[in-house]
């Protein structure tokens, strides 16, 4: 008996490894992923799309004082309709409209376009650049200070680095986000992808009629176990090859990036929200940014985080794909799936909601509350394993995983027998509910 | 008699329909044993409690002597009626797959499935994939795969359907010759057609009950209506009519060709074919006379619309 199960665990294996569509997958996921990492950075770099942008100053405020800085190009021109003419036949692209005030008041400012509509980043940047002319104008006429303490005043930073008080160890708070943020996104992508394999899968010999000829030599169980494990080493096989295959082209990718980028092009890339003043601001904020992403890493128990990770990845893994196969086999094609998903698309999708609310307050009580339950914890707690959690909550969470695929397999097992010898029969909840029962 | 599956009261429910109830069948080594009754009545049922697909409500299956348990599977061959193949997957990977499935190891699965691929003709097929056969090829792996670990017991539901007739005839001669080598054949179908020329023993289900099982020869004797088809050698065809005695009628009369005429005969109920004899041939000369039997179909039938 117990070699069956392995004989069915090698058949849902290979047919699916030797398929093209899994090399396939398998080598483009990779390029995928890494050009997710490479091509941002790439863009930044390549980035010479500017915008001209022609200033008309009726209040006398900011001329010659809006810089040319970023994507932005701007040029004074003295009358406003002119302007307009100018922006109509595409000589700038932008026409940027301050008209004249009292003393007091902010100074109304339009920003015309042609066709090309602004993104959000250039109007930003051009906000920030008038408030800052306001500000400084303020500041020196009627606060008196200069240029110089203006930016002493800019420059100043705070770098809060949270420490455990009893072994001075530092937190790296950002680099726990990434890590549990990464952990919790992969699980969910694992279950939906793979978890929808063994759903076709089900379906597929259901719809062939194999299934029946299957069923007489091995128990409906075990055909239903021997998918999930089958397709479980599947899955971990292609995350494997693209992790390393990933690590492989960013290696390769970043090694030629890095000899054709200036440092200062690779500090401005990396503080993409920090463009006021790059000079002295930037690189004083890129240093301590790198550094608190790294300072404190050494501290973070890898070996512990990669446990819990395995652990509520094949936990959460187990505890829906047997759901996902006992839905395939209530149906007769996929097209019939779609009102038994609801119940399981929504718990994931909800997790996947709350992975902000836990990133800001990792031990709040919606946290808490949501990584004890079998159907979100998967995903988040691993949003909080990496900023440490309690054993006892830890245990209770995994204990509850467990009961709770323990339970999914029972429930789904008692659904699949039935339903894969079931054929020509729309099913609703009530008829599943009947199958419980056999 | 020496029996090798017995079931005893069995009972099966489905949330609100019976589906067997209190359905008890015994079959004997060696034969084909007819599982007979129309669509619905709990053929399938039965055989997949017998397959331990599903289990019985209550009552009790012995199989070889013994209570039905989990290692007889290998035992038993099953040919299901919704029967289909991996379309993605060569042929000759799946019946490896299924006859190791079936307890095969994987030497002995491979020099079996050569024989038999030898045998039918389909050793070309090996590499070729499942969605390139036609319906009747698939059958015929299906059938191989079926028979291949040698059950002591092979169950067909509805194995017929889909074939072509020189493919059914392959496939009786088939079951016939495993019979004859000692395997017992459940052989289901609610087409009774074939089940006079195959089937040694059935069971009739309607309802979910069994209404009628025993041996093919006594049911038709059990349910004989007492006529006979008399053959006899004349110049020209005579009017027996008022040649018999009263209680016997000619149900109808016609020439043979080459001075044979062949006239089919009711007698009254309990008669025997030697009283319709001594009648008769102090008037012609009989070259042969048969009883008619009732044929299957006409007692199922009748049975089910009693």
């Amino acid at each position: 008996m117990k070699s069956k199960i392995l004989l069915i665990i090698r058949r849902e294996y290979m047919t699916r490894v030797k398929k093209k569509s899994f090399i396939i997958m398998t080598i483009l996921g990779p390029i995928l992923f890494a050009s997710l990492l490479v091509v941002p950075a790439l863009l930044m770099k390549v980035s010479t799309d500017k915008d001209t942008i022609a200033v008309v100053d009726e209040s006398g405020n900011f001329e010659d004082k809006l810089e040319n800085k970023g994507t932005l190009i701007f040029s004074n021109v003295e009358d406003i309709d002119m302007a307009r003419e100018q922006l109509k036949e595409s000589v700038f692209d932008l026409v940027l409209f301050i008209e004249k005030t009292d003393e007091d008041k902010a100074n109304p400012v339009s920003l015309f376009y042609n066709k090309k509509q602004p993104g959000l980043g250039t109007v930003t940047a051009i906000e920030n650049q008038l408030q800052d002319v306001l500000q400084n104008k303020l500041l020196m006429q009627t606060f008196h200070i200069s240029t110089e303490d203006y930016n002493k005043i800019k420059a100043i930073k705070i770098n809060l680095r949270a420490q455990d008080v009893r072994t001075g160890e530092e937190s790296a708070t950002g680099m726990k986000t990434g890590i549990g943020y990464a952990a919790a996104f992969l699980i969910y992508l694992f279950v939906f992808l793979f978890g929808a394999q063994v759903m076709q899968g089900v379906i597929e010999e259901k719809s062939s009629r194999i299934v029946e000829v299957i069923v007489s030599s091995v128990k409906p169980f075990q055909i239903m176990m021997g998918k999930i494990i089958g397709i479980a080493c599947v899955g971990l096989t292609q995350f494997l090859l693209w992790i390393v295959l990933t690590f492989g082209i960013v290696a390769i990718a970043g090694g030629a990036m890095a000899s054709s980028f200036t440092p200062n092009e690779m500090t401005q890339s990396m503080n993409m929200g920090e463009m006021i003043s790059p000079e002295i601001a930037g690189q004083i904020e890129t240093v301590t940014m790198v550094e608190k992403m790294l300072s404190g890493v050494g501290n973070i128990d890898f070996t512990f985080i990669i446990l819990m990770f395995l652990i509520y990845f094949i936990g959460g893994y187990l505890l829906y794909a047997s759901l996902f196969a006992a839905v395939g086999s209530a149906v007769d094609n996929e097209a019939d799936t779609q009102q038994f998903m609801l119940p399981l698309t929504v718990p994931l999708i909800l997790a996947i909601i709350a992975i902000p609310m836990v990133m800001q307050n990792p031990n709040g009580s919606v946290a808490v509350w949501l990584s004890m339950i079998p159907f979100t914890s998967p995903v988040l707690m691993m949003m909080r394993v990496p900023f440490g959690v309690p054993t006892w909550e830890l245990a209770l969470s995994i204990g509850l995983l467990i009961a709770g695929f323990i339970f999914t397999t029972w429930f789904a097992a008692k659904i699949y027998r039935t339903g894969i010898l079931m054929y020509g029969k729309k099913v609703n909840y009530q008829e599943l509910w009947k199958w419980l029962r056999y | 008699m020496n029996i090798i599956l017995e079931a005893k009261n069995i009972h099966k429910s489905y949330a609100n329909h019976k589906a067997l109830d209190d359905v008890s069948i015994s079959v004997p080594r060696g034969c084909v044993f007819g599982l007979l009754g129309p669509n619905g009545a709990g053929k399938t049922t039965l055989i997949r409690n017998i397959n331990q697909i599903i289990a019985p409500d209550s009552g009790e299956i012995w199989f070889d002597g013994e209570r039905l348990q989990p290692r007889h599977i290998e035992q038993i061959g099953y040919l299901p009626e919704e029967r289909g193949l991996y379309k993605k997957m060569k042929v000759g990977e799946q019946a490896m797959y299924l006859a190791q499935l079936k307890g095969l190891s994987q030497k002995q699965a491979l020099e079996k499935l050569k024989t038999w691929f030898l045998k039918f003709g389909i050793e070309n097929w090996w590499d070729k994939k499942v969605e390139e056969l036609s319906k009747g090829m698939a059958q015929k792996v299906q059938f191989i795969v079926t028979i291949l670990h040698n059950p002591k017991l092979l169950i067909f539901d509805e194995p017929f359907s889909g074939f072509d007739p020189v493919n059914v005839e392959l496939l009786k001669a088939e079951m016939m010759n495993l019979r004859d080598k000692g395997t017992t054949i459940i052989f289901s179908t609610h087409n009774m057609g074939s089940v006079e020329e195959v089937c040694d023993e059935i069971a009739l289900i309607n309802k979910s009950q069994v209404v009628l099982n025993g041996n093919v020869k006594e049911i038709q004797r059990q349910y004989r209506n007492y006529s006979y088809s008399l053959t006899y050698e004349s110049t020209n065809e005579i009017n027996l009519q008022p040649l018999l005695p009263q209680g016997f009628s000619v149900l109808e009369s016609h020439p043979n060709g080459h001075g044979f005429f062949t006239a089919k005969i009711q007698t009254p109920e309990g008669s025997k074919i030697n009283n319709l004899l001594t009648e008769i041939t102090k008037h012609v000369d009989v070259t042969g006379i048969q009883e008619i039997l009732p044929s299957m179909n006409n007692i199922f039938i009748q049975t089910v619309t009693k």
